[in-house]
């Protein structure tokens, strides 16, 4: 057993990291996170220039890595930066579907998304799925040569500004089923569908999306009729270990905004650091990072193991950093006292991304409950 | 022993309800429940229609324009005014300032500036905290210097919520550095239209202005404005401070939240059932209201044993319970609708906005009321200040 990365690794998060710290401090990231879009199309073409993008995806996509390791050193970095460019909504759970499951033809369009001029998106959380992964109303109705699709879809990340979508609609069984849902290519132009795009809490953009009648062709379809589950699934768990390491990064760039100024911030005549009462909760907070990148390195390495091994770490991990970011978040603005409650200071929008991970795929109490779940299959 | 209302306090009850159905505009409820802004101008309104029933200063004795309520009474006002869904009074002429001068200041004052506060002539803006004076409030910096009829004051003080509304500050001020840091302050009133005094906002993590810093350069202070004794202000400070915390327990808020929560969750699917059916979930809210019960007799049996008087440091015990209660409240509103809380759509929150709600309504505010209650934990002197007050003064530690 060792703990270190490779070269090629090292080099990655080096990369990655020199440009955070070079390139993309707090002020950079509120004003890329202000713009129409919610990001900065320059910034997205310089990391696609760098090579991050295709760092997130297989040789066999024209990408040069994919494995978890590599989500995880990409996200870490990008969770120092509280980077808003589209990683996450292009990079994992767009393209993994079609790394999955994808024709050649729909691999072959992943070129453009590793360019960094193809932008995607999940479609797939509904107005009332909650974090319910087989709770589809949408439909694809079968036409004559393709498909007709129907119906609402809540929260896609980065939806309003995708080129293509993949949509999670069923193609047979009752609304909940896990069986029946199949997944589909779709133009985000395309002719029936209507988006509400609008900003996030934690500073990046998501969209209500709206498909009446969109009519795609066989070819949309990504893997088997039925078989999106899985697919998504897999694709889910990419995205917890994407979320995790991108927290992991958030919390120690949280960490050491708190302790710099516990170390300078002086009351009753001495840094408040010197105040046991401060003192301790400091030391819990670190303890909980260490297990929260203990939890990263546990969902990456299980990434390939069997379906159900794979799935009780991706609950196990995304309840523990659940936990940790709310922990982390609160403690972070209760020990800078009112600083950290002001949009001007840093510390206040990494707590805020903390908080806001729990929403996203899936929060801490859906995990506990589907960790006992998937943990009472084997018993 | 009875925890029972007595007759008349249920009477006084439907008193409060009659009014409340009678004279709180329609308006102002449904902005109050929907988490919309409220603006100075409602404030103002409210504040008038509760004093025209003499019903605005709950602390104040009746000779100066109280109520006279007993603790009990209060604390039935309240509920009922949270749950009708009534802007808050705002506390800083009637909860802090009011108190102190009945307590500590001439009749010139009384009689000028009490009656101000009732009929809403002045929006009382507090001075008290700078940016090197938070929790150690008694370090702080602000210099008024005696020239003749005047004091010349210069300095910062910071976090003066809703100061962008105030035409009045009740100041705290250095007049002496001799002795212990506590000895050299005063309390000083101070017309915000004097020149020299600048207010700048601060915008908080959820976007919103309801902070201030203020800036103060050579104002000028007539020398009448001072309250009780030059030097003595910290005991008028603390006095203030312990009318603060009573109000942040937030019995009657934490109630409302609780029931907004219920509601919430009820209107949310987890697991094929209701999220209040969620073993997890109904567990989370379950514990939250066992506290809340007994935090709530807590609070009674605090307020009740104090009387008229000001409530002692066991108003620190109220506050850190009352505040990690409706931060946790706030917590579970926020999770209770899942991915919805994602959605930031601030412009949403004032009144005249009509667009469609993104995802279900009453959503759009939760995360941003969640993170804007983290001051819950904060202001009025932090939870580990009312630790220190705590363990000195009640444990002799």
């Amino acid at each position: 057993m060792h703990f270190d990365l490779s070269e090629e690794r090292q080099m990655l998060a080096d990369t990655t990291n020199r440009f955070i710290a070079d390139r993309y401090d707090i002020k950079v990231r509120h004003a890329n996170a202000k713009l129409d879009d919610g990001f900065n199309r320059e910034t997205w073409a310089e990391f696609a220039d760098l090579g991050l993008i295709g760092a997130l995806l297989p040789a066999d996509v024209g990408g040069f890595g994919g494995t978890g390791e590599d989500i995880a050193v990409i996200f870490e970095s990008l969770g120092r930066g509280l980077v808003v460019e589209p990683f996450l909504a292009t990079g994992i759970l767009g393209a993994a579907p079609i790394v999955e499951a994808g024709s050649a033809a729909q691999k072959a369009m992943l070129e453009d998304v590793i360019a960094g001029t193809t932008l995607l998106a999940l479609a797939h959380g509904e107005p009332d799925s909650r974090y319910e992964m087989a709770s589809v109303k949408t439909r694809a109705r079968k036409t004559g040569d393709g498909w007709q699709i129907t119906g609402n879809k809540a929260v896609v990340l980065n939806g309003d500004t995708a080129n293509k979508l993949v949509v999670s609609a069923r193609t047979s069984g009752e609304d909940t089923s896990e069986a029946g849902i199949s997944l589909f290519l779709v133009d985000a132009t395309a002719a029936g569908i209507t988006r509400r795009g609008y900003s996030n809490v934690d500073g990046g953009r998501a969209a209500e999306i709206m498909l009446d009648n969109v009519s795609v062709g066989a070819d949309a379809l990504i893997g088997s009729e039925g078989d999106g589950h899985a697919i998504l699934e897999a694709t889910y768990a990419k995205g917890v270990v994407a979320l995790a390491a991108e927290s992991v990064g958030a919390l120690e760039v949280s960490r050491d905004i708190t302790l710099e100024y516990m170390k300078t911030r002086k009351q009753f005549g001495k840094a408040i650091g010197s105040f046991q009462a401060l003192q301790h909760r400091m030391v819990d907070v670190c303890i909980e990072i260490e297990q929260a990148r203990s939890a990263v390195l546990l969902v990456v390495s299980t990434l390939d193991e069997d379906r159900h091994t794979r799935e009780l770490n991706v609950s196990a991990a995304k309840n523990l950093i659940g936990r940790i970011n709310r922990l982390v978040a609160e403690e972070v603005i209760q020990l800078h006292g009112g600083m950290a409650m002001t949009w001007e200071y840093a510390a206040g929008h990494y707590s805020k991304r903390l908080t806001m991970i729990d929403h996203q795929l899936g929060d801490t109490d859906y995990h506990l409950q589907r960790y006992v779940d998937l943990a009472a299959e084997v018993a | 022993m009875d925890l029972n209302y007595t007759a008349d306090e249920v009477a006084f009850r439907d008193e409060v309800r009659t009014f409340l159905k009678e004279k709180l505009p329609a308006r102002l409820s449904t902005k109050v429940k929907a988490g919309k802004r409220i603006t100075k101008e409602d404030y103002e309104l409210w504040h008038s229609i509760l004093n025209e029933r003499g019903w605005l200063a709950l602390h104040w004795p009746k000779e100066h324009g109280g109520t006279g309520w007993t603790p009990i009474q209060k604390h039935i006002f309240e509920e009922e005014c949270v749950s009708a869904g009534t802007p808050r009074v705002i506390a800083f002429g009637l909860s802090m300032l009011g108190p102190v001068l009945i307590q500590f200041a001439s009749d010139a004052h009384k009689n000028t500036y009490l009656p101000r506060i009732l009929n809403g002539d002045d929006w009382w803006a507090q001075g008290y905290s700078e940016p090197g004076a938070g929790s150690d409030l008694a370090s702080l910096q602000t210099r008024a210097v005696r020239e003749g009829d005047h004091y010349i004051v210069n300095g910062q003080k910071t976090w003066t919520t809703l100061g962008q509304h105030g035409n009045m500050m009740f100041c705290l001020v250095r007049t002496s550095t001799e002795g212990k840091p506590q000895e050299g302050i005063s309390f000083l009133l101070i017309d915000m239209n004097t020149p020299g005094i600048e207010v700048r906002p601060i915008i908080t993590l959820d976007g919103e202005h309801e902070v201030n810093d203020i800036f103060l350069t050579d104002v000028k202070v007539p020398v009448e404005n001072l309250v009780g004794e030059e030097n003595k202000g910290w005991t008028y400070a603390k006095f203030l401070l312990t009318y603060e915390r009573t109000g942040i327990a937030g019995v009657a808020f934490a109630k409302s939240a609780l029931d907004k929560l219920k509601r919430v969750s009820n209107s949310q699917t987890q697991h094929g059932r209701p999220l209040s059916k969620d073993p997890l979930f109904a567990a989370r809210m379950a514990q939250v209201e066992i506290d809340l019960k007994a935090m709530e007799l807590f609070n009674l049996r605090i307020v009740a044993a104090a009387g008229e008087k000001a409530p002692g440091p066991e108003s620190s015990l109220l506050k850190i319970k009352g505040t990690v209660i409706r931060q946790e409240i706030t917590d579970l509103l926020r999770r209770a609708v899942g991915p919805y809380a994602m959605p930031f759509s601030p412009e949403q929150l004032d009144e005249g906005n009509n667009e469609e709600p993104i995802g279900p309504d009453g959503a759009n505010p939760l995360a941003s009321s969640y993170f804007n209650n983290r001051k819950l934990s904060i202001y009025g002197g932090s939870n580990e200040i009312q630790r220190i007050i705590v363990s000195k003064q009640m444990l002799g530690l």
